[in-house]
């Protein structure tokens, strides 16, 4: 371990905590966030000499909003400070009184109101992402950057921007009531699972330098399970990040193409993201408060279970993904629930499950492909070589487009001996 | 006699380590308790997942099922060692070694009451 290694692990749990207080205290981004820095680089002068403080957190606080009122105080703005403005001198006696004062109520609604402003509904959702790797991961510009595959300026720009828009628009500081808390909860739920997702769908050449996104998706998801630790969905959230994680390994082979599932070496899953995830979605399901996320993850623990592909319960995946189309009608529910169907009643039944989402999905990939996988196991090579290459012409990436061409290479394999035997 | 070694840290802070630096650290205990398991002494080692995993049913009647640890501390259980030892002195020395390998959080040394080594594989 370097000597620093503690130092930086405990800014960074420590950055949410301290940021979302501090932006209480201030009522502005920047000035949170510039308070926050300060109180880095006198934690990396002052730790290693007197050893970490109890409360790391309560430290950073204290010390970055007395930086900051001492700034504010020399550039003579005079701003007028929020009431509970106190002196504070004596840093041992303050910081026992803010690490109390930590624990009671504040402490939660400060970390969900950081990670609100960050999903602003005027914010594209790739900027929401952007802004909230910044200011509450605490990544640099460079590592998001490299993470979504821009120029470090290109980035640095869309986060300008995305702050910009959040100064401007209206954040409440009062503590939320219930409902409104809970809207900000399922807000931020769906930021994170955008983060996920961001790293998720890397093709395998990319999968690595992406993978943060995911890893980072999971330590917010379990913040923020930490801080509402019944709350149903946000298990299911964290369960199903941590499920489909558990895969990663597994995913691309040697060349960077993608590996279905059934063809997955399982022996290279997580189990110990596996146990983590299951253990969630046993829990969620106790409080009998379904959600879109618990049944993802249902599904996805479903597949975790089975040793074997053909081990896995389609009948039940089947029956989720029905409930999970009544719960969040889209064609992309059907289209993967067509795969179970195809499984458990033969493809046929699968194809006439599909066949009414063409209009909507005439420009999915996917749409294609499993069309196309079905047609083939009907044997109706011709329409599903039609299919393909359909989907080969609305590949998002080589990995994809290279999947799709393996199967139309197998359909012409196939049908040459055929041919032969017509003759 | 038998003794259990409870890991308290701070979880927040554990889970922010980067992947390098927590291989980094298993890999150092590693080689302070192949030190102990080469004398025989070493019982089971168990590092847990994240409290937000935790179930606590409370023993009342009839009992009740809760999300989350048992306890809401600062520092939570992590993990726990059981070693054979022949007095306190000999389990702080390992737990220094410990702590020298994992700097930060809290070791509470108990002595065991009762073990069986049980019959599950790892």
């Amino acid at each position: 371990m370097t000597d620093t290694a503690w130092i930086d692990a405990a800014l960074t749990s420590a950055r949410p905590q301290a940021v979302g207080a501090l932006l209480r205290y201030f009522r502005n981004l920047d000035t949170a966030e510039e308070a926050f820095q300060n109180a880095c680089l006198r934690a990396l002068k002052n730790w290693p000499q007197n050893g970490p403080p109890r409360d790391p957190a309560a430290w950073l606080i204290m010390v970055g909003r007395n930086v900051a009122i001492d700034d504010i105080r020399r550039s003579k703005k005079q701003e007028p400070l929020p009431e509970d403005d106190q002196a504070i001198s004596d840093l041992g006696d303050a910081e026992d009184e803010i690490a109390e004062r930590l624990d009671g109520s504040h402490y939660r609604d400060d970390i969900l109101r950081l990670l609100f402003i960050c999903c602003h509904k005027d914010l594209p959702a790739t900027q929401q992402i952007a802004l909230a790797l910044r200011i509450v991961s605490g990544l640099t510009v460079k590592q998001i950057a490299r993470a979504f595959l821009v120029s470090e300026a290109a980035m640095e720009q869309r986060i300008t921007r995305a702050k910009a828009r959040v100064a401007g628009a209206q954040v409440p500081f009062e503590t939320p009531g219930a409902v409104e808390r809970s809207e900000r909860l399922a807000s931020v739920a769906a930021m994170i699972y955008l983060i996920f997702n961001e790293g998720y769908s890397a093709s395998g050449d990319t999968a690595e330098i992406r993978s943060p996104l995911c890893e980072e998706a999971i330590r917010l998801a379990r913040l923020l399970l930490r801080l509402f630790q019944s709350e149903a969905e946000i298990m299911g959230l964290t369960a199903l990040l941590l499920l489909q994680h558990a895969r990663a390994a597994a995913r691309f082979d040697a060349e960077g193409e993608v590996i279905l599932l059934d063809d997955q070496d399982r022996s290279l899953w997580n189990q110990k993201l596996i146990a983590e995830g299951l253990a969630l979605i046993d829990k969620a399901m106790r409080h009998r408060r379904s959600g879109p996320y618990q049944i993802q993850a249902a599904i996805a623990a479903l597949h975790a279970r089975a040793e074997k592909p053909e081990d896995t319960d389609w009948t039940q995946i089947d029956l989720l993904y029905g409930a999970l189309e009544l719960m969040q009608p889209s064609p992309v529910v059907t289209l993967n629930r067509a795969v179970a169907v195809s499984k458990v009643r033969g493809a046929e039944a699968a194809l006439d499950m599909i066949d009414p989402l063409a209009p909507r999905l005439s420009n999915y990939f996917h749409y294609f492909g499993v069309r196309g996988a079905f047609l083939m196991q009907l044997g109706r090579n011709d329409e599903a070589h039609v299919a393909f290459d359909r989907a080969i012409a609305l590949a998002n990436t080589t990995a994809e487009a290279s999947h799709i061409r393996m199967h139309i290479d197998r359909l012409i394999r196939d049908s040459k001996p055929g041919q032969a035997k017509a003759k | 006699m038998l003794y259990a070694i409870l890991c308290y840290h701070d979880e927040d802070l554990v889970g922010s380590w980067s992947k390098e630096h927590d291989a980094d650290v298993m890999q150092k205990l590693t080689v302070v308790q192949d030190k102990l398991a080469k004398q025989g002494r070493l019982g089971p080692v168990a590092r847990l997942l994240p409290t937000t995993s935790a179930t606590t049913l409370r023993k009342e009647d009839p009992p009740l099922v809760l999300d989350g640890p048992f306890a809401e501390t600062k520092e939570q259980l992590l993990g726990f060692y059981v070693i054979e030892a022949k007095n306190l002195d000999e389990v702080l020395d390992f737990a220094r070694e410990l702590g020298e390998a994992n700097p930060g959080g809290t070791y509470e040394i108990r002595p065991v009451g009762y073990f069986t080594a049980g019959s599950v594989k790892p």
